[in-house]
């Protein structure tokens, strides 16, 4: 048992922490540190989670789908994947209209990983669901609504 | 430090598919205990993938992804016994790494 390895998880700070694990060459240097964007996970509506992803109005396209359930009838589960056959996609985002935050998670791709995540999402009521994808650098969407019979968050 | 997260990677076609089981509460911060005290929010914040020592998929993640996060990704390239190696890190600093090859 690495006695040293424990103490630092213990007493370590998320900074302290995250940055001698970079320094051990556990997460590389860089990402570890990369801005969680909290602009865009704590905006309510989904016009400020777009501009606080740099999104501004991105264009409906067809090359985007979002695939998920017609009906989900638990919201603390509801599958929801993203693809598309844009070229260069460097970004994936899911985004929930009506949940507190409408952001949900984004990935970025990059060079070799395709343009095909999914995930499970919390969702507290029918809604629709954007899938924001970042092509070429410019951004698209694509939405699918998705109803839910039992809400799954709080109550 | 959480529990071991479930990691299944498969190479077919030039093309390796990733799936990850992450053990986590993913407490939103909005749900009250029996009590109506606020639950505090306990979320993944970021994850980040690698193959080998190449990164193949960071995230950012919010409080709205499910409790015990299930993620699948697929990337060009990849061959069998290679390494996938996934980190995550949540809104209190805990962080866990595992690792898996690909089958």
């Amino acid at each position: 048992m690495n006695n040293q390895r424990r103490n630092v998880l213990k007493t370590g700070s998320g900074a302290a922490l995250l940055s001698v694990l970079a320094s051990a060459g556990i997460i590389a240097p860089g990402m570890a540190l990369a801005e969680w964007n909290k602009a865009a996970f704590d905006a309510k509506s989904m016009a400020d989670t777009l501009k606080a992803l740099g999104a501004g109005a991105p264009a409906d396209s067809k090359d985007v789908q979002v695939t998920g359930p017609d009906i989900a009838e638990n919201g603390a589960v509801v599958p929801v994947g993203v693809t598309s056959t844009l070229p260069n996609v460097t970004m994936v985002a899911i985004l929930i209209e009506k949940n507190p935050s409408a952001l949900a998670a984004s990935f970025n791709l990059p060079a070799g990983t395709e343009a095909n995540v999914q995930t499970r999402v919390k969702m507290g009521q029918t809604s629709n669901v954007y899938a924001l994808v970042k092509s070429d650098g410019k951004f698209f969407m694509a939405n699918k609504e998705i109803k839910v019979t039992l809400g799954g968050c709080g109550g | 430090m959480g529990n071991p997260m479930k990691i299944r990677a498969a190479s077919k076609d030039g093309v390796t598919e990733v799936k990850v089981l992450i053990s986590h509460e993913m407490e939103t911060g909005q749900r009250k205990d029996s009590a109506g005290a606020v639950v505090p929010a306990w979320w993944i914040k970021e994850l980040t993938a690698k193959h080998n020592d190449k990164i193949v998929l960071t995230s950012e993640i919010g409080s709205s992804v499910s409790k015990n996060p299930y993620l699948a990704f697929k990337f060009k390239g990849g061959a069998k016994g290679d390494k996938i190696v996934v980190t995550w890190v949540d809104n209190k600093g805990d962080t866990r790494t595992d690792e898996a090859a690909i089958a």
